[in-house]
């Protein structure tokens, strides 16, 4: 951990490129996150409270309650792809650079 | 070398002896136990050859506790899936999805979308400031002796709750699967399980991981092929021979009880694909999926599993692949657990386990060719010995985040303050995995006939309600100090435990009495009933029916009436209640919020200069990853 104080990390938190890493990230994963607790907790609730709904049948013996099962996972791994697509694209590239200039931003204490 | 394999193959033919003259009746039948032995034989021979090679690896405390970070992500992903497709959830769940039908393929659910949590906020910043330990994270700006020692109480805790349930449930499960004594199957998966964490610590965790998840997905794949092969691999031609089915309709006549009168057979086999068979409470089963999606980021032996690989973009890359893996098991299981209910029926699964567990073992059985047939029964002896390595993969992790905790954060951290040399480390974590794995051991002969389902939920519930909170809020909440952590963790642990310990979970004799003097009684009638027409039966095939309904009855009787005769003259609850105090099984809709709001309150009302200062030390670091990859590096 020696490396740490060679690093003005307070200098890195004001630099504007790492304001922006932060205020894309923060706002990307806490919306992700939201929409998919809510995503989660419709499955229970629908299957307490909207029965009705969920036993209509849509292809054979299929019925919503089990499509909408079925497209949890889909959802799940949708988001997956999402975040790791955004995050490999962009977030990455912003932290490298981030990276690359540690030492250098705010100058060496 | 040649010494270690000596000693090796003298334990093994020593476990093997200790375990024959102990073998009964299981699911495996007697003339067949062999086949199993041979399988889980080869299972054993392939991961201990593994761990000789990862013991030489060992060296340093960050090889034993991480693998040295050497692990990449897509088997970082793997064995995530072995970590965590216990044998609660692969058995467990398939079983229940056979006798439930739609609410067990919907428990399935909120296991996976746990992982979003787990990617979104959790991995990569872990990965980026943490090195061995879930305090490791706590203590990055927080006091550091503080936090480390409510951080590993919290996490040795949540080991034990989940080691016990996984013990106790392990040796039920190869007595019920195997026919081995109970004791014997405790002892040899924790003589097992020590012998790869001790020799080969993280490397060898992992592989014994890896390569269960894979023999668990390919056994899996191949049921489901063979399953839903003759229906042209048609979705809705599967589901409607499962509708169709009258074992399955019978098994929703039984559930429903007296409105099922008013419905037809078709009715009855379609109520099986519609929600409320299991879950009747659904303010319980938010809960539930509360403190799953929020637990599982809190889970030490899972959070451990992040700081085995080089950087946040394997960490990311492990999740992906995790989610991919447990995701499609569990889509699997829709086929496994129907498939059971069609070929071998409800009743025939819960006759050999009443949970359903044995629902995925018989199923391949059945798609082998059946009881009498050697390939089913080598099937049934593959799935049986991929259950038991299962234990000792899912034993292992727990024992290797409890010993970290207790080594790392407790000795070295807090006790010696960090003046330990590389050495000695090394020497505490094998010490520490030694007392781990003896607790373990000792735990599951004493909790021996114990109800340990609800342990697990327990464990979910703590780390939902205690370490999620404080990690989330260390890593993203600037005021977040000291002195919420450590009312958090006490708040979040204790109103969890506290809300089981008065919840439905707990046995209340005042309600489980009358309801087993009712079966007694109903199966006592039965009995009689039947032996009334025993002696007018027709024939001899009507005679071995009712035969076998009196055997049935018989069996039911018996347990009903050990349950009585386990409850003894007790009236009260464990901890004096006659009824239970509050109404959920599963805490997390409360003990969550209010584990959040302590670590609220602690911080607000706490000063911890410290705290301040190192935030955006720790906030930086863990949004870009700055010196991780260089740490890794060393």
């Amino acid at each position: 951990m020696a490396d740490t104080a060679r690093i003005d990390w307070r200098a890195i938190d004001n630099d504007p490129r790492f304001q922006e890493l932060h205020r894309r990230k923060t706002r990307f994963l806490w919306g992700l996150m939201v929409f998919s607790l809510v995503y989660y907790f419709l499955l229970p609730i629908g299957a307490a409270y909207f029965q009705d709904l969920f036993k209509i049948k849509v292809w054979g013996p299929v019925n919503v309650g089990l499509l909408f099962a079925l497209s949890e996972f889909i959802v799940a791994w949708a988001i997956a792809w999402y975040y790791s697509h955004r995050a490999n694209t962009e977030f990455d590239a912003m932290a490298a650079e981030l990276i690359r200039d540690a030492e250098k931003i705010g100058g060496r204490k | 070398m040649t010494r270690n394999r000596l000693v090796f193959f003298a334990v093994v033919a020593a476990l093997a002896a200790v375990a024959t003259p102990a073998l009964a009746q299981g699911a495996v039948a007697p003339k067949w136990q062999w086949l199993t032995f041979a399988v889980f034989g080869v299972i054993i021979g392939i991961t201990m050859y593994v761990t000789f090679l990862a013991a030489k690896r060992v060296k340093s405390a960050a090889d034993f506790y991480t693998a040295g970070g050497g692990v990449s992500g897509l088997q970082n992903g793997w064995a995530i899936a072995g970590d965590y497709l216990s044998a609660a959830s692969f058995l467990g769940i398939a079983g229940l999805i056979s006798l439930y039908g739609y609410d067990g393929f919907m428990y399935s659910v909120g296991w996976l979308v746990a992982y979003i949590t787990v990617l979104l906020v959790i991995a990569e910043p872990c990965r980026n400031i943490g090195k061995y330990t879930l305090a490791d994270i706590l203590a990055y700006r927080n006091n550091p002796k503080a936090t480390r020692i409510v951080g590993a109480i919290s996490v040795i805790t949540v080991s034990t709750f989940y080691l016990t349930a996984q013990m106790v449930g392990g040796g039920v499960l190869v007595k019920t699967l195997i026919g081995i004594d109970y004791e014997i199957s405790v002892i040899v998966v924790g003589i097992l399980m020590l012998g790869y964490v001790l020799f080969g610590g993280m490397v060898a965790t992992t592989w014994v991981q890896i390569i269960k998840a894979i023999l668990l997905v390919t056994a899996s794949i191949l049921l489901v092929f063979f399953v839903w092969l003759p229906y042209g691999f048609s979705l809705p031609a599967f589901l409607r021979d499962v509708v169709g089915d009258p074992k399955v309709q019978a098994q929703v006549a039984t559930l429903l009880g007296d409105p099922a009168k008013n419905l037809s057979a078709a009715e009855l086999g379609q109520r099986f694909l519609e929600p409320g068979l299991y879950f009747k409470a659904p303010i319980d089963q938010i809960s539930l999926g509360m403190a799953l999606v929020f637990g599982t980021a809190g889970l030490p032996h899972i959070l451990m599993r992040f700081f085995t690989v080089p950087t946040a973009q394997e960490a990311r890359k492990s999740v992906i692949w995790a989610m991919a893996i447990i995701g499609g098991f569990y889509v699997l299981t829709i086929f496994l657990g129907m498939g059971a209910a069609i070929k071998v029926g409800p009743t025939q699964i819960r006759a050999v386990d009443a949970g359903g567990n044995m629902a995925g073992p018989l199923l391949a059985q059945y798609v082998g060719g059946g009881a009498d047939s050697m390939l089913g029964n080598l099937f049934l002896a593959f799935v049986a010995a991929v259950a038991f390595a299962t234990i000792v993969a899912v034993v292992a992790g727990l024992v290797l985040a409890a010993a970290s905790a207790m080594a790392h954060d407790l000795y070295v951290g807090v006790i010696r303050q960090e003046h330990v040399s590389p050495e000695e480390q090394v020497r505490a974590a094998r010490i520490a995995t030694v007392v781990v794995g003896a607790i373990a051991i000792t735990i599951g002969i004493l909790a021996k006939g114990q109800n340990v389902a609800h342990l697990v939920a327990l464990a979910f519930a703590v780390a939902s309600s205690a370490n999620f909170p404080c990690v989330l809020l260390t890593l993203f909440w600037r005021r977040c100090n000291t002195g919420g952590i450590v009312l958090g963790m006490i708040v979040g642990t204790l109103s969890a435990i506290s809300l089981v310990l008065v919840s439905p979970n707990m046995t209340y004799p005042s309600v489980v009495r009358p309801a087993q003097e009712k079966i007694v009684a109903t199966q006592a009638a039965s009995i009689a009933k039947l032996n009334g027409d025993l002696a007018t039966a027709a024939d001899d095939a009507a005679k071995a029916k009712i035969k076998a309904g009196i055997e049935a009855a018989e069996k039911a009787k018996a347990v009903a009436e050990g349950r009585l005769k386990d409850l003894g003259d007790a009236k009260t609850s464990i901890v004096g209640l006659e009824k239970p105090w509050f109404e959920l099984r599963n805490p997390g809709l409360i003990s969550i919020p209010l584990g959040f709001l302590a670590v609220i309150i602690g911080s607000l009302l706490y000063r911890d200069k410290r705290a301040e200062d190192m935030w955006d030390e720790l906030y930086v670091r863990q949004n870009t990853g700055i010196l991780a990859a260089k740490a890794a590096a060393h």
